[in-house]
């Protein structure tokens, strides 16, 4: 027992001494200093002229979204496409079929967002090359896109007044070159030699010791798995992602894995603070940030820990915990570790099976997705806390009755409507997408769907709200992990939660760069007695206070008619 | 608008090259030359590929150590769990009927000796692993249809434990494939 905490202590501090040395030097990147990766310069530059841009062009807010935009929208449009004709192209040794439409419209906007919720299984909805051309692809640029608006924002407060901020392109192929790519090469290795494939062979066949003919999928995962979790994509290979022993085989992958998601968006952090010349403020941040993740850490821990309870009544000791839906080689501990990472920072890989975890994990990971922003996803992490921060900078105004202020910039009007509306967009999303689900369940149950809502659940009762609650809060958050006993792939979830991954990615990118933009182009304002200093312990408590605030009073109904009402039953 | 759509259109083209075929085939490359060349490593007996080290496969006779529960009866070619709920009632029935089976075969032990990954599926349905625990349990059955010495068995289980990582980090696992094919060997 004491070996599994162990290893999560260890896979945090190794997590924290590798985020923050990568946040220094990603704040030397993208101010464009000098650092050790500068001989990569000749390599970008051909990349800019094969393309056709000029990255010295600087842009304000507004172009900066329109060129997101605009690339986002080709990358739909194209593997829209290639997934439905993915059976005539080549690269199919296990000769898969072709998508249907609304599963092309449900995984391309999917992949897009940086969410990978996947209501396809690796091993039969894909092709080799629609798992790289397109999955991988995106997994690489979903992420850049959301480090590059980060960066958007960074710079629209490092000098005191500006409207200019930087080349969209620039940022965009420098988090591929600079960090994504190099960083993945390392991980896939490590992979490759512990055993997940990498080859382009097809699946295998072999005569198992007791007589049976067992097939196995296979194929080049390696390079995949690796970028899945640096960009906090999550979509697996395999259907069951990261349980799988190719994908995950061993403690020391998993470690890795676990790693390898949590170090770009801790560095994004870190990076902010060096970037706008106030550390003191991005250690506020981080510190917010790890208390929230450590509340919703250790209950997970002990729940899975304890076991089930049902189990337990039966006379089962369980001395290793809540093993339901988990791998042996790495133990109830750090799959309850996983399972609160993954959720707090929009991976949504998987190493459990979340539908099995305890009642009230359930909550904390509901929870996790729903506040989004303890350390978050690449890029957007940040992002999300601004929202909140801004919120708590008014709050706070309001309360001593000044006009507030954020970092020697008035925060006016049109700044806090912003981020009141991105602030209403989110519970509105989960609720009502969970609400219009619960409605077709009842009432359209015999709907002739893929799947008939009557036969959506895989568990009645409280866990089976739960389940459809899940789907819609790991859209809305751009997470992709799921309660996956639901049959999530018909017409109905493919178009809903299409349209809630859309809405959940891009307005919260487009919010808080507006607000930056905005509040980077007024006067700057000198610091002075009257304040509000921002980087202080109690506007981190503040701000604290806030997330807790919005939180609760949004879902607190929600969950209660699912996780909650589960676990008390169970009490009984 | 139009500019940055061919931008667009042309940096997605030259990025595909990079993300989608030099990076996989450095990566593909690297991997000849890991245990199995990059095809996951495979298990001989007799010259014969008899399983893959990482994938778990399904022991049923009373013979063999038995694995754990599967969500896909150990079938490969896909993976999956059980995604029951700790409360749903059917699912509870089931693992009550796991340890009947186990009682039944096993008659020397009582509920409390069985350890709960014996009668969970896994995540992956494709589990390798059993623990400890759940080898020892399965001992004296397997000594009595082996007509083995009990000691025997057991100096096979300690010699197939695999340990924590690096002594430290994690919880120590046993494969069962491995632990099966070393008690086929013992017979001869």
């Amino acid at each position: 027992m004491n070996t599994e905490l162990f290893g999560i202590i260890a896979t945090y501090l190794l997590t924290l001494m590798i985020a923050i040395p990568l946040g220094k030097y990603l704040a030397k990147v993208f101010a464009g200093e000098k650092v050790w990766s500068d001989f990569l310069q000749p390599f970008e530059s051909g990349i800019f002229k094969l393309s056709g841009i000029n990255p010295k062009e600087e842009m304000n807010w507004k172009q900066h979204m329109k060129a997101l935009l605009t690339i986002n929208l080709v990358w739909l449009v194209y593997g829209f496409f290639v997934l439905i004709y993915q059976d005539k192209l080549p690269l199919n040794p296990d000769g898969n079929p072709g998508m249907s439409p609304d599963l092309s419209f449900n995984t391309i906007i999917s992949f897009v967002v940086n969410c990978n919720l996947q209501h396809y299984s690796g091993e039969s909805g894909l092709t080799y090359l629609t798992q790289h051309f397109v999955v991988m692809f995106l997994q690489f640029t979903s992420a850049a896109t959301g480090i590059a608006a980060a960066v958007v924002f960074f710079k629209a407060f490092r000098d005191k007044t500006t409207v200019k901020l930087g080349n969209f392109w620039d940022f965009f192929v420098k988090s591929i070159t600079r960090l994504l790519l190099p960083l993945s090469l390392v991980v896939a290795l490590i992979l490759a030699f512990n055993g997940t494939p990498t080859s382009y062979e097809a699946k295998d066949q072999f005569i198992s010791v007791q007589g049976d003919t067992v097939n196995v999928s296979r194929g080049p995962a390696a390079g995949m798995i690796a970028i899945k979790h640096l960009g906090t994509n999550g979509g697996g290979w395999f259907g069951v992602n990261s349980a799988h022993p190719l994908e995950n085989p061993n403690y020391l992958t998993n470690m890795v894995e676990l790693i390898a998601q949590v170090i770009i968006p801790i560095a994004m952090v870190v990076a902010f603070g060096i970037f706008i010349r106030r550390r003191k403020l991005s250690w506020m941040i981080f510190g917010v940030m790890t208390i929230g993740m450590l509340l919703l850490l250790i209950p997970t821990i002990s729940s899975e820990l304890g076991g089930n309870p049902a189990i337990a009544k039966m006379g089962i000791s369980q001395a290793t915990g809540a093993m339901e839906g988990k791998e042996v080689r790495f133990g109830p501990a750090i799959s309850a570790y996983w399972s609160t990472v993954t959720t707090i920072i929009s991976t949504g890989s998987v190493n459990s099976m979340h539908d099995s975890t305890m009642p009230l994990t359930g909550m904390w990971q509901l929870l996790g997705m729903m506040i989004n922003s303890f350390y978050g996803g690449c890029g957007v992490g940040v992002l999300n806390y601004f929202i909140y921060l801004i919120i708590a900078v008014f709050i706070s105004g309001l309360m001593v009755g000044r006009t507030p202020e954020f970092l020697g910039h008035k925060v006016e009007a049109r700044e806090v409507k912003i981020a009141a509306l991105i602030t209403l967009l989110s519970p509105f999303l989960i609720l009502a997408g969970t609400a219009i689900a619960n409605y077709v369940f009842t009432n359209h149950g015999t709907a002739d769907w893929a799947v008939q809502p009557q036969n959506w659940l895989n568990n009645p009762r409280f866990h089976g709200f739960s389940e459809m609650l899940y789907e819609v809060t790991s859209s809305n958050a751009n997470n992709g992990s799921g309660f996956e006993g639901l049959g999530d792939n018909n017409i109905l979830w493919n178009v809903l939660t299409g349209f809630v991954l859309l809405l959940g990615r891009f307005l919260p990118i487009i919010g808080p760069i507006a607000i930056a933009g905005l509040l980077g182009a007024k006067k700057y304002i000198p610091e002075s007695a009257g304040t509000l200093k921002t980087d202080t312990l109690t506007f981190g408590l503040m701000t604290f206070a806030v997330i807790i605030v919005l939180n609760a009073l949004s879902y607190f109904p929600a969950l209660a008619l699912g996780p909650l009402a589960e676990y008390f039953t169970m009490l009984k | 608008m139009k500019k940055y759509i061919l931008q667009s259109i042309r940096l997605t083209a030259v990025l595909m090259v990079l993300l989608c075929v030099i990076y996989p085939l450095i990566v593909a490359f690297a991997g000849v030359f890991s245990n199995g060349d990059g095809g996951g490593e495979k298990i001989t007996k007799n010259e014969k590929v008899v399983g893959y080290a990482l994938i778990g496969q399904s022991f049923t006779r009373p013979e063999y150590f038995w694995g754990r529960p599967s969500a896909v009866d150990y079938n490969a070619a896909g993976s999956g769990g059980s995604n029951k709920g700790a409360s749903n009632p059917d699912y509870l029935k089931q693992v009550s009927g796991r340890i009947d089976t186990l009682l039944k075969y096993n008659p020397s032990i009582t509920k409390a000796d069985i350890p709960a990954d014996l009668i969970t599926a896994s995540g992956s349905g494709l589990d390798p692993d059993i623990s400890e625990q759940g080898a020892i349990t399965q001992i004296k059955r397997i000594a009595a249809y082996r007509k083995l010495d009990e000691k025997l068995v057991a100096e096979l289980v300690v010699k197939n434990t695999e340990g924590p990582l690096f002594g430290l980090f994690g919880p120590s696992k046993v494969n069962v494939l491995k632990l099966n094919l070393a008690l086929d060997e013992l017979k001869k």
